[in-house]
């Protein structure tokens, strides 16, 4: 992978000159280069990660991972279904599996009602769908190779030889 | 009660330094780039293993060589990397980091009045540990050739008493590192005087420019050769205290004698992570290094932009700069450097007397840190005297 990228990745934030020293390339080429990768959809967005559960008064917010069993359909097999359901905005990641089951999803909602109405009243019935079973999460440990813990610095020996 | 420490330990510390570092140790909120180890924690499937083996009830003394299971891998590891044959049984010896081994390299080799060629600046220890083993540290002087130790200079420094030459490379303090050209200069004088080369290659997955080539790979090296590595900088496990050290069987078997009466072994739960760092760890060496190369570009430029003059190291995770401009001497740089921009760097003259006029600054930080780090710097540069603030460097 890019160098690039690989600094993007971790960092977002940095500016087109901070990755330019460290690549020992010029501001313009880093530039560049970024703006291709975006045109190209190679870097779709950048956002924060944040942990939501250390936000005071935050809007309650549950998750689940729903295993969906469907019927894949001539021609374009499983992509138009799961196109019509990962459209939904409560659908917040998607992905077709090897398995017993097909697509995984994963949904967010307010509370446990919301997201089991939006199963019960959008998901299950959709055309295709043979068959769901849905399991909320109970704690976020690690996400997208972010711990979602704070943690102690490690503490070095502030000089040492 | 002083009277009762001995004399070539009275005269050992520095003093000066050593009461700089108590002062940064007992400051708080310091920004320090006078790390001497990484900034990354030990990779965690390497801790997991040195977990495991307490679980499994690993918990006993090992042979006095090390665990076969590492001395083997390292045996496979240093055949598939640089063609080094080094048998399990008897050419290979762990020890507790590379500074064990350089202790009881010198030990086992030193009669009284023996020569200990040390090019400086370089290393703290390997004067003092020459010292403490009876020998004659003669200090090779390498300021003039950008910190390169040549084959000249080399053949100039050795006599009759001459007995070793303790090369480390890539460098602690300067990052200089050599290719294998001119590894292969310094090697003609080496056999020609029959000298033994200690080679400290602690740093050598931190090499940046070029292939490291070890000492010991040249051909017709590896019987004049003690070749000392570790785990600690390439797989950032510092606190395991796990080195080793690889040569003829003759001083390995020397060494080993030393280390079983002083030591006894390398503690078991290290060797077992040692261990898994060789199998699986590369992936993370290598992603590391990468780190401080970016680092290190961002890092020379900056401080050659605010005026501190500083050759790119080729290795390890130091830049060496030159505070010359500032007429101010290392300790009296680093002191004020620390009191009034709460930034904390090693005085050059730490890593002997030619380093005076320089400060070591380790890039072994986070990128934020250096960041910061480096406009405090700035900001102490700038408040100097008019004339003395260094200035733009080529």
């Amino acid at each position: 992978m890019d160098e690039i990228l690989e600094i993007l990745e971790k960092d977002c934030r940095l500016s087109n000159e901070d990755i330019a020293k460290m690549l020992k390339k010029k501001p313009q080429v880093i530039k560049k280069a970024i703006r291709k990768y975006e045109k190209e959809g190679v870097i779709l967005k950048y956002k924060a990660v944040i942990n939501k559960e250390l936000i005071k008064n935050a809007d309650s917010e549950v998750r689940a991972l729903i295993e969906v069993n469907i019927m894949p359909q001539k021609d374009v097999g499983f992509d138009r279904i799961a196109e019509r359901i990962y459209s939904f905005p409560e659908v917040s990641s998607c992905y077709l599996i090897s398995g017993t089951y097909d697509l995984l999803l994963i949904v967010e909602g307010k509370d446990i009602h919301t997201v089991s109405r939006f199963v019960a009243e959008k998901l299950a019935p959709a055309e295709n769908v043979k068959g769901t079973v849905t399991h909320f999460l109970l704690k976020k440990y690690k996400e997208d190779g972010v711990i979602l813990k704070h943690r102690k610095e490690n503490e070095r020996i502030a000089i040492s030889y | 009660m002083k009277d009762i420490v001995s004399k070539k330990v009275q005269d050992m510390q520095p003093s000066g330094i050593r009461a700089f570092f108590d002062l940064v140790l007992g400051m708080k909120e310091v920004i320090s780039l006078g790390v001497g180890e990484p900034d990354f924690v030990t990779p965690w499937q390497i801790r997991e293993a040195g977990i495991y083996s307490l679980e499994q009830g690993f918990t006993s003394y090992t042979s006095n060589k090390g665990l076969y299971k590492l001395r083997l891998s390292l045996n496979h590891y240093l055949k598939n990397r640089f063609g080094l044959d080094y048998s399990a049984d008897e050419e290979i010896l762990i020890t507790v980091g590379v500074s064990e081994a350089v202790d009881l390299a010198l030990r086992a080799i030193i009669n009284p009045g023996d020569k200990i060629l040390i090019p400086t600046p370089g290393y703290v220890s390997y004067g003092p540990v020459t010292e403490l083993a009876g020998g004659v540290p003669v200090y090779i002087e390498t300021k003039n050739n950008s910190f390169k130790l040549t084959s000249r200079v080399l053949e100039q420094a050795i006599d009759k008493k001459a007995k070793a030459l303790i090369l480390n490379y890539p460098s602690n303090p300067t990052g200089v590192s050599y290719t294998r050209r001119e590894l292969d200069e310094l090697k003609k004088i080496i056999l020609k005087h029959r000298l033994l080369c200690i080679t400290d290659e602690i740093y050598a997955d931190l090499t940046y420019d070029f292939e490291h080539t070890p000492f010991a790979a040249l051909s017709g090296a590896k019987d004049k050769t003690l070749y000392l590595d570790g785990f600690s900088k390439s797989y950032a496990m510092t606190g395991w205290r796990v080195g080793f050290a690889c040569g003829p069987k003759e001083i390995i078997a020397a060494m080993t004698k030393i280390h079983q009466y002083t030591i006894m072994c390398v503690s078991i739960t290290s060797q077992m992570a040692a261990a898994e760092a060789l199998q699986s760890g590369r992936k993370n060496v290598e992603e590391m290094k990468r780190e401080y190369r970016r680092r290190r570009e961002f890092v020379i430029e900056a401080l050659n932009r605010i005026g501190l003059k500083c050759l790119k190291p080729q290795g390890a995770f130091y830049a060496f700069a030159s505070i010359e401009k500032t007429k101010l001497n290392s300790l009296d740089f680093c002191q004020q450097l620390l009191k009034q921009q709460k930034v904390a760097v090693v005085p050059g003259d730490a890593f002997g007397k030619s380093g005076e006029g320089y400060i070591r600054i380790s890039y072994a930080s986070s990128l934020e840190n250096l960041k910061e780090a480096l406009n405090r710097i700035e900001t102490f540069l700038k408040g100097l005297p008019a004339g003395r603030q260094g200035g733009k460097c080529g």
